[in-house]
């Protein structure tokens, strides 16, 4: 902070900046908060309290119904499976690759980077066509294979650029004192490399569970059987099926939040590697 | 231990050069130094060494064996690299042991090794440390400990002491030059700081552009540097360099600077009347006050207590003048001084090479 | 090398082993990147080539006919398109300005100290966290009137003649994917920028300040000038990101009404699912790449020029 501002701009001045950080603390948390009050607002005081900010009494019931009475646990279930087995290939095959392009120096190194960042730029939308007849051609639609192969392949590009950012965040000393002390080039990966990678291996299977969880379109496309379906498409397709029970899917909407939140919070400190990363991931 | 042997090794990066045909032989237990300006391939000649970077052509034996195709771990030889490269999810005690583990060595002999090297270098209280919670120089010690443990043919060092603060380092220095007094291991130092080279070595190597300069103990470095470069590299405050032209007039040989003062050269020096030569003077071979007829103008004065140091101007180039108590001269004033014809070095200005009397 | 024939090796061995360890070196690198690389050129190029194809290709329930250029020429009058066009153009744009300035303001807010600012941190990056379908759905539920506040709100301050969803006016429908697309990528911007910040050594802002320098002109003389490479790079990738996503719109609105929201992706999904005209939704596709690449050459010309000047 620079000196020499009198009292007055000063006490001015702190006003407008916590007053900036008011505004956008309620304009984050406010939808959430929303959705989180529906979800506990009995079905009798929707439409007369709809607009209050708390209602004169909460309940569970509507996550109890969620949860026994509806697909959903079905659909998070799904949306589990497809979510943490696409981080864990994801993280191996991006940590292989991510070493690669980080550790050696070989012909055709520069093409496979633009080639990379070339796919991670590119609009998913162009490949829903071909995928979508592909897929039903291999007989892999209403599968959570399916998905899991096409997530697969979409974060690849971003989490290698990720893994080799940790890669090169690891002095070449390191492997090299490790290969003077008596390691071979695999023991050095093995004793060294990777457990200094670790945290970065697990901020990698963070992003990519993140996205997984949240993709709509290919598992909406792809996915119509409900025993197949993921979290996202069970809720959009609640919405068309029945009256809408707004208590209900606000229920689900909080659980379905729960472990992006989570997932968030461990990622907190790789936001700015990751983003930068894959600049192009939401 | 063992002597490491390195003849006509070659360097290339594609069309590159980075080392051409260098050969160089160090003895059993000799503690040698490569010394140079950074880009002068003394990293990759050591990094060679280590089995680090390959050889393009040459070949390189530590005792008998040649290395050339050897791994680095099966060379038997222990680094200090100059950013430590401490393993940072390892304590003080893993990181020492953990070449001794890897060779399968028992338990509870690691732990001996392993607590006698930490206890020469002051660790013992730290063994259970990680490295981030070490200083800068305690670091060091711990980079160090790792390669004693070994107890490998040889110590490679890759400037090892520059990230510490100048006062440690200075510490550091006699610290390591004790630990081979006592261990008397092969090593090979590389530094860019010549008052290191000068004060560590038994012999230095001086490099430049990836060619050997000289080879040679410290003073014989000082004292006879074989040409312009090492001249002004090794010593500090550096040599003074004059451009002259030689008067030879029978027996007596002079060098007339470009204002006309002369100042006398040995007369067996190889050299015809009007060559042009340059002449190499140390600060301290330069006496002041001397009825002897050169005359300076004193620029700047630097009183160090023990010592004054000047900055003067003779035939327009600067002249830094080493002289032992203090003064009360002014900047400004001028100062008569005088040279010695047996301090003054002759080079050949084409060449650079040093032109030395004749036996 | 031969002459250097040693008491170990032969020169034909010594030949051997490096060869050997040359062609390791060369073929190490390759093996950890295949499974990535076949990963990308099965899902991602081999359909891409596909979908090219496909855009020559007319496809009805159980075969498809080539007809040349013939989709191509009907996008030409497809009205329908055009006005995804527009649209594309309008979320893409309004989305960017907003997400960018506050996005800015925000980086600019969090570079300062505060008090609780972590927390702070922490609240204001997460609408990032939360997927998309479900964005959608939070802030199409604040626009409901019979669960959300938004057109109560609105009519009270008088905006509104009555309470009413302003996802159902096609001519106000555009603002609610936008405004929750705003909600959801400030962080993205924020962050990124937040980062840049933070690499301006601080030394710069006093010598700029001890030269004189008042806040307003120590902003637009040393921030922004050390900003403008990430704005660059990032406002050129998020618009191709903003342009071609579908899931908020397609959530919120379908497209609808009368295809006030349809924007050239989710013409292209809808197209190609719901029906089922999988050539004429590649030819679009083609089209919307063609576009992007277009854009993309652009911005790097004219942050070319603008370096060379700056």
């Amino acid at each position: 902070m620079i000196a020499g501002r009198s009292h007055k701009a000063r006490i001015l001045g702190s006003i407008g900046l916590y007053g900036a950080v008011a505004a956008y603390v309620i304009f984050a948390l406010f939808p959430l908060f929303w959705t989180l009050k529906i979800s506990v607002t009995p079905q009798s005081l929707l439409y007369s309290e709809g607009i209050t900010l708390w209602p004169s009494s909460a309940t569970w019931e509507n996550y109890k119904t969620v949860l026994r009475a509806t697909d959903f646990p079905r659909y998070f279930l799904n949306s589990v499976i497809v979510s943490v087995v696409t981080a864990v290939l994801v993280t191996i095959i991006a940590s292989a690759a991510g070493y690669a392009m980080s550790r050696f120096s070989f012909r055709g190194k520069t093409t496979v980077a633009v080639t990379l960042l070339l796919t991670q730029t590119f609009p998913l939308v162009m490949v829903i066509p071909p995928i979508y007849r592909i897929m039903g051609e291999l007989g892999l639609t209403n599968s959570l294979t399916g998905l899991i192969i096409i997530y697969t392949a979409f974060n690849i590009a971003f989490a290698t650029f990720l893994m080799q950012s940790f890669f090169d965040g690891i002095p070449k000393d390191l492997e090299e004192a490790a290969m003077i002390d008596g390691c071979s080039r695999s023991q050095a990966l093995r004793r060294v490399i990777i457990p200094l990678t670790l945290p970065g291996m697990g901020a990698t299977l963070g992003f990519v569970f993140t996205a997984a969880w949240s993709e709509l379109l290919f598992a909406l496309m792809l996915i119509s059987s409900d025993s197949q379906k993921t979290f996202a498409v069970g809720l959009l397709t609640f919405i068309g099926k029945f009256a809408v029970d707004w208590g209900q899917m606000m229920a689900a909407s909080v659980l379905a939040l729960i472990p992006a939140c989570l997932f968030f919070g461990f990622l907190q400190r790789y936001l700015v590697t990751g983003l930068t990363a894959g600049a192009v991931k939401g | 231990m063992a002597s490491v042997t390195i003849t006509n090794v070659q360097k290339n990066y594609g069309a590159m050069n980075v080392l051409s045909a260098v050969d160089l032989s160090i003895a059993d237990g000799e503690f040698v130094v490569l010394v140079g300006p950074s880009g002068c391939g003394k990293s990759t000649l050591l990094r060679m060494i280590a089995g680090l970077e390959e050889i393009s052509a040459g070949e390189i034996r530590i005792g008998e064996r040649v290395v050339n195709d050897v791994a680095p771990k099966d060379r038997d030889i222990a680094m200090v690299f100059q950013s430590y490269a401490l393993y940072p999810h390892m304590d003080v005690a893993s990181n020492m042991g953990f070449s001794l583990l890897l060779r399968k060595t028992a338990k509870d002999l690691v732990f001996d090794r392993v607590g006698a090297a930490a206890k020469r270098l002051g660790l013992d209280v730290f063994l259970q440390r990680l490295p981030r919670q070490l200083s800068g120089g305690q670091r060091q010690r711990v980079a160090m400990g790792r390669a004693i443990v070994r107890d490998p043919q040889v110590f490679l060092f890759d400037e090892p002491l520059s990230n510490l603060d100048a006062k440690l380092r200075v510490h550091m220095r006699t610290e390591i030059k004790a630990l081979h007094q006592q261990l008397k291991t092969t090593s090979v130092y590389v530094t860019h700081d010549q008052v290191e080279a000068m004060t560590m070595a038994d012999r230095i190597v001086v490099m430049h552009d990836g060619v050997i300069q000289q080879v040679g103990t410290p003073l014989e470095l000082y004292d006879h540097p074989a040409n312009l470069f090492v001249a002004g590299f090794i010593g500090s405050p550096g040599m003074n360099f004059l451009p002259a032209v030689v008067n030879r007039r029978d027996v007596k040989v002079e060098a007339q600077l470009s204002d006309g003062q002369t100042i006398a050269l040995n007369a067996e020096l190889p050299v015809e009347d009007g060559e042009r030569i340059t002449l190499g003077i140390r600060p301290e071979n330069i006496e002041v006050g001397s009825s002897d007829a050169l005359e300076v103008k004193i620029q700047v004065i630097e009183p160090l207590g023990l010592s004054t140091q000047f900055y003067t101007t003779l035939a327009d180039v600067q002249v830094c003048i080493y002289a032992m108590g203090r003064t009360d001269r002014k900047p400004g004033d001028a100062m008569r001084i005088g040279i010695r014809a047996g301090d003054v070095h002759v080079f050949n200005p084409a060449t650079g090479q040093r032109i030395d009397p004749a036996a | 090398m031969a002459m250097q024939s040693t008491a170990a090796l032969t020169p034909q061995q010594e030949r051997r082993a490096s060869s050997r360890r040359r062609f390791s070196a060369a073929f190490e690198p390759w093996l950890y990147l295949s499974p990535a690389l076949v990963l990308l050129l099965v899902v991602l190029v081999v359909p891409l080539i596909f979908g090219v194809s496909y855009s020559f290709r007319k496809f009805s329930a159980f075969k498809s006919d080539y007809v040349g250029l013939a989709q191509y020429k009907a996008l030409l009058s497809d009205p329908v398109l055009g006005q995804a066009l527009m649209n594309t153009l309008w979320w893409t744009v309004a989305s960017l300005f907003l997400q960018f300035f506050l996005g800015l303001g925000l980086a600019l807010l969090l570079d300062r100290p505060f008090f609780g600012k972590k927390v702070v941190q922490a609240i204001v990056f997460l609408p990032w966290a939360v997927p998309s379908f479900l964005s959608g759905l939070t802030w199409a539920w604040l626009f409901n009137p019979i669960v959300g506040p938004l057109p109560h709100w609105l009519f009270a301050l008088g905006l509104k003649s009555e309470p009413t969803n302003i996802l159902s006016d096609p001519a106000t429908a555009m603002w609610g994917p936008i405004i929750a697309n705003v909600w959801f990528g400030v962080p993205f911007f924020a962050i990124t920028l937040l980062a840049a910040l933070k690499s301006i050594p601080s030394e710069l802002h006093e010598a700029a300040a001890i030269d004189g320098a008042n806040p307003w002109q120590r902003f637009t003389r040393v921030t922004l000038p050390f900003l403008a490479p990430t704005i660059a790079i990032t406002v050129m990738l998020r618009t191709i990101w903003i342009a071609t996503f579908a899931d908020l719109i397609y959530v919120m609105t379908e497209g609808g009404p009368a295809g006030s929201t349809n924007t050239v992706a989710t013409y292209i999904y809808v197209s190609a699912f719901k029906t089922l005209d999988k050539g004429y939704a590649s030819a679009v596709a083609v089209l919307l790449l063609a576009l992007l690449i277009l854009y993309a050459v652009v911005l790097i010309r004219i942050r070319r020029s603008l370096v060379r000047y700056s």
